[in-house]
């Protein structure tokens, strides 16, 4: 595929090296329990092992004696698990909301605008953390906190889009043709608001795998899943003896995050046609 | 104004300009050679993508390098080879020697910057002179373009002036400190007609005053006779005529600028008006229109009247031209007609039944009021292959999907692209090619009234000519009433059977074609008829115009 949303893409190198990464984690995530050597879990070695000092055990254990490279592998599935799950959860509402607003406009945009700006006057981590404490830690009641907190800037984005889109001449043209009004919102609008949704997608899968370890480091992450914010918390108590507990997972945390938003970038240059032939 | 004897102001030589690798030529502009001398006007006519611009960006060194670039020639400026000055040269000459108008005045100007800040800038990059002496030339050029009330106009700030003024107040930047040469680009094409005429007659008088040599840049043959003394064809950044400009307007050499200034519109109506019809497609009686806007809660909103007391009738087989500059409601008018914008009071009769407003006004149409817009790049869906974009709207009034691609393959056809066009995406038509696909849209509806807004003012005039004629042709086969709104009269006559003049929302005027242009009734009938630019003898100045 050499089309030129590729071109443009691989064009910015930032993203290619995102994507890179980006895809190891993938990997790593679809294929940990084959992968993996141990039950992150188990009590399998002394604690605070340091690594590379024990076969089999690379970065060594925690305070429990649990191996930490499990525990990473097993900590990058739910990581993503979250950040995809909630993004999708997120964009369904985000984008059935916003389009409606745009479209339609007067006062069934302001009625959801302000029901929207509700969300967005209380800070979304306080509002998560409320969400998660409530309904007790799950990977369900997570998912939903993080896509709760996380919709509103799509439905502001996708109402501006479809503010403006609706104004074009093709839509007027399939309006006068007879097409119905889910019709032309979906096969008329919406993919021409594609592109900075995409974008906004990628950036918000990164900010939900913050979020994920955010809660899990206060301890409110779900009990039965290793995952990178948990280990971190974990570790805190006694970051100045073992340093390797708390770092692992959170270089793990920065360069997906970081990753992520890489890819974002790429995805905004790849989508953007206006930025062809800028450097030919 | 026999100046021959006087060496040019502008002498370009052999320049040729390098486009970057994938462009659709390899040299934007191809040993062009042209020369302007003091006092006169050279006129660079072409159609868009002929290179004319970038002549003009090229003397100002303003081309997007390293990409776009000279290769070849000079440009000798008072003998001087501006290819070879650095950028600080270049800078030193620019606003002071020679001064450039650009094509759109509505962005031309910075809105958050006083009109006397912005003029007083190109003093305070080149000379140095007192505040108040500043001020003082500031308004004597603001006068000197005939803008009116300067001491208040120069501390206004550009969302104040109209389109016209602000070009103005652009001619007036470029001229303060008298260079030797102006460089027009295009500085009419986004003007009304009469603001055009004001405008071309503004520079022609203060060229004959200071003696500038200006470099007038235009698509337009009918610009072209009212201010050229010499005039250079371009096509396909190559110069194929150049000449004096009754000379090339008169005699025209080379088939290609025998083939533009057949193209133009000569306002002839084409044909005679249909016998007998009876029936009334469209009936509209006292069609009432007001935009109201920043309606809050605290304040009281502003309205406009786009629409008042507006009626005409229109038979099968019949056009009626909605004539009118930008603002008169024309539009307003055409997007109540189909169905997209509410109106407030009066009737619109479709084959004798009164249609209601908004949505059921579009239901009870069923597709068969059609309209084909102004902009044919924003017209069509990009995403959208053309044979669905013209399948679209037949399938959604319950066509089968197999029947409504096969005729959208013949429409395409029709309208005189291949049948192989339906598979592919707008991105890959031109200008022109997607105004066609837009009318096979329409026509696939197989609509009995057809709206065509502005259809052909983005398009080239050769590309114009092949449209209109589309449309005449479709007219005649499908026996289709059309309301053709357009701000050119030459299209006007040409297109339509009746014709009605536009100014601030109300019909000033309404009747057979060749009778309102014959014999215009209404003083604003007459100025437009006045501001039409013409192939013939150059118009005297008319004192009865006002300044815009």
């Amino acid at each position: 595929m050499k089309s030129p949303f590729w071109r443009r893409f691989t064009r910015n190198k930032g993203a290619v090296a995102g994507m890179a990464v980006l895809l190891l984690v993938v990997v790593v995530a679809l294929l940990g329990p084959w992968i993996a050597t141990n039950d992150p879990w188990g009590m399998v070695q002394q604690p605070f092992l340091h690594p590379w000092t024990e076969p089999g055990f690379a970065l060594g254990t925690d305070t429990l004696g649990r191996d930490i490279l499990s525990g990473m592998i097993y900590g990058a599935r739910i990581s993503l698990l979250i950040g995809a799950v909630s993004t999708v959860v997120a964009l369904l509402i985000g984008i059935t909301l916003g389009a409606i607003a745009g479209y339609f406009g007067g006062l069934v945009d302001s009625a959801l605008m302000r029901f929207t700006e509700i969300f967005q006057a209380v800070p979304s981590f306080a509002l998560a953390i409320v969400l998660v404490a409530i309904f007790q830690p799950s990977v369900g009641s997570i998912v939903t906190a993080i896509a709760i907190v996380s919709w509103p800037p799509v439905a502001r984005l996708v109402r501006s889009e479809f503010l403006t889109l609706r104004q074009r001449d093709f839509v007027q043209a399939a309006l006068l043709a007879g097409q119905s009004t889910p019709r032309i919102i979906l096969t008329q609008i919406l993919p021409n608001a594609m592109s900075p949704i995409i974008v906004m997608a990628s950036l918000m899968v990164a900010t939900a795998i913050l979020l994920e370890s955010s809660l899990s480091f206060l301890g409110l992450g779900d009990p039965n899943q290793m995952s990178w914010g948990y280990m971190v918390g974990s570790a805190r108590t006694v970051l100045r003896q073992a340093w390797w507990m708390a770092l692992f997972p959170g270089l793990a945390i920065v360069l997906t995050v970081l990753a992520l938003n890489l890819v974002g970038e790429g995805l905004s240059d790849g989508l953007n046609t206006r930025l062809d032939g800028r450097t030919k | 104004m026999s100046v021959n004897s006087t060496q040019p102001v502008l002498a370009i030589v052999d320049l040729s300009i390098s486009l970057p690798a994938g462009a659709d030529r390899a040299r934007a502009v191809e040993r062009a050679s042209l020369s302007v001398r003091p006092g006169q006007t050279l006129c660079v006519v072409g159609e868009s993508g002929s290179g004319k611009s970038m002549i003009a960006n090229a003397v100002m060194g303003l081309l997007p390098r390293p990409h776009v670039a000279p290769v070849n020639g000079q440009i000798l400026f008072e003998g001087t080879d501006l290819l070879t000055l650095t950028e600080a040269q270049m800078r030193e000459l620019r606003g002071r020697r020679i001064g450039m108008v650009f094509q759109e005045p509505m962005t031309a100007l910075n809105p958050v910057m006083r009109i006397g800040e912005q003029i007083g800038e190109v003093f305070d990059a080149h000379v140095n002179v007192p505040a108040a002496e500043k001020r003082r030339r500031i308004l004597a050029a603001l006068a000197d373009v005939g803008l009116p009330e300067p001491e208040l106009l120069i501390d206004s700030y550009p969302f104040r002036l109209s389109g016209g003024q602000r070009q103005r107040v652009m001619i007036a930047c470029a001229l303060v400190l008298e260079p030797v040469l102006l460089i027009c680009d295009e500085p009419t094409t986004a003007l009304d007609v009469t603001t055009q005429a004001q405008i071309l007659r503004l520079i022609r008088e203060l060229q004959q005053r200071r003696g500038t040599a200006v470099l007038f840049i235009t698509h337009d043959f009918g610009v072209v006779s009212e201010i050229a003394d010499h005039v250079v064809v371009m096509q396909t950044g190559q110069v194929v005529e150049a000449g004096p400009a009754r000379h090339v307007l008169d005699a025209p050499q080379h088939p290609y600028t025998r083939k533009l200034i057949a193209a133009i519109p000569h306002g002839q109506a084409q044909r005679a008006t249909p016998a007998d019809e009876t029936l009334r497609v469209l009936q509209v009686q006292d069609l009432c229109k007001t935009y109201r806007s920043g309606n809050g809660l605290f304040k009281r909103g502003r309205s406009t009247q786009a629409a008042k007391d507006i009626s005409f009738e229109l038979k099968r087989g019949e056009t009626l031209g909605l004539v009118g500059e930008s603002g008169s409601g024309k539009s307003s008018v055409g997007r109540c007609l189909v169905g997209l914008a509410p109106f407030d009071s009066g009737r619109i009769l479709f084959k004798g039944r009164n249609l209601s407003q908004g949505a059921a006004f579009r239901k009870e149409a069923a597709g068969k009021i059609q309209m084909v817009f102004q902009d044919p790049y924003a017209s069509l869906n990009p995403r959208h292959r053309v044979g669905a974009a013209i399948a679209g709207g037949p399938i959604a009034q319950g066509v089968g999907k197999a029947e409504a691609m096969a005729r959208a393959v013949e429409l395409l056809k029709l309208v005189g692209l291949g049948a192989d066009a339906a598979e592919r995406y707008p991105h890959e038509f031109s200008g022109g090619q997607r105004q066609r696909i837009a009318i096979a849209r329409a026509l696939a509806m197989q609509p009995e009234l057809l709206v065509a807004d502005e259809p052909v003012s983005a398009l080239d005039v050769s590309v114009q000519a092949q449209v209109l004629a589309l449309f005449a042709q479709v007219r005649e086969q499908f026996q289709l009433a059309m309301v053709f709104i357009t701000h050119d009269l030459r299209v006007a006559g040409q297109m339509c059977d009746h014709i009605a003049v536009m100014q601030r929302g109300e019909l000033v005027e309404y009747g057979a074609t060749q009778q309102v242009l014959r014999d215009p009734q209404h003083a604003y009938t007459r100025q437009l008829i006045a501001a039409v630019p013409r192939l013939t003898q150059p118009p005297q100045h008319d004192p009865t115009m006002a300044v815009a």
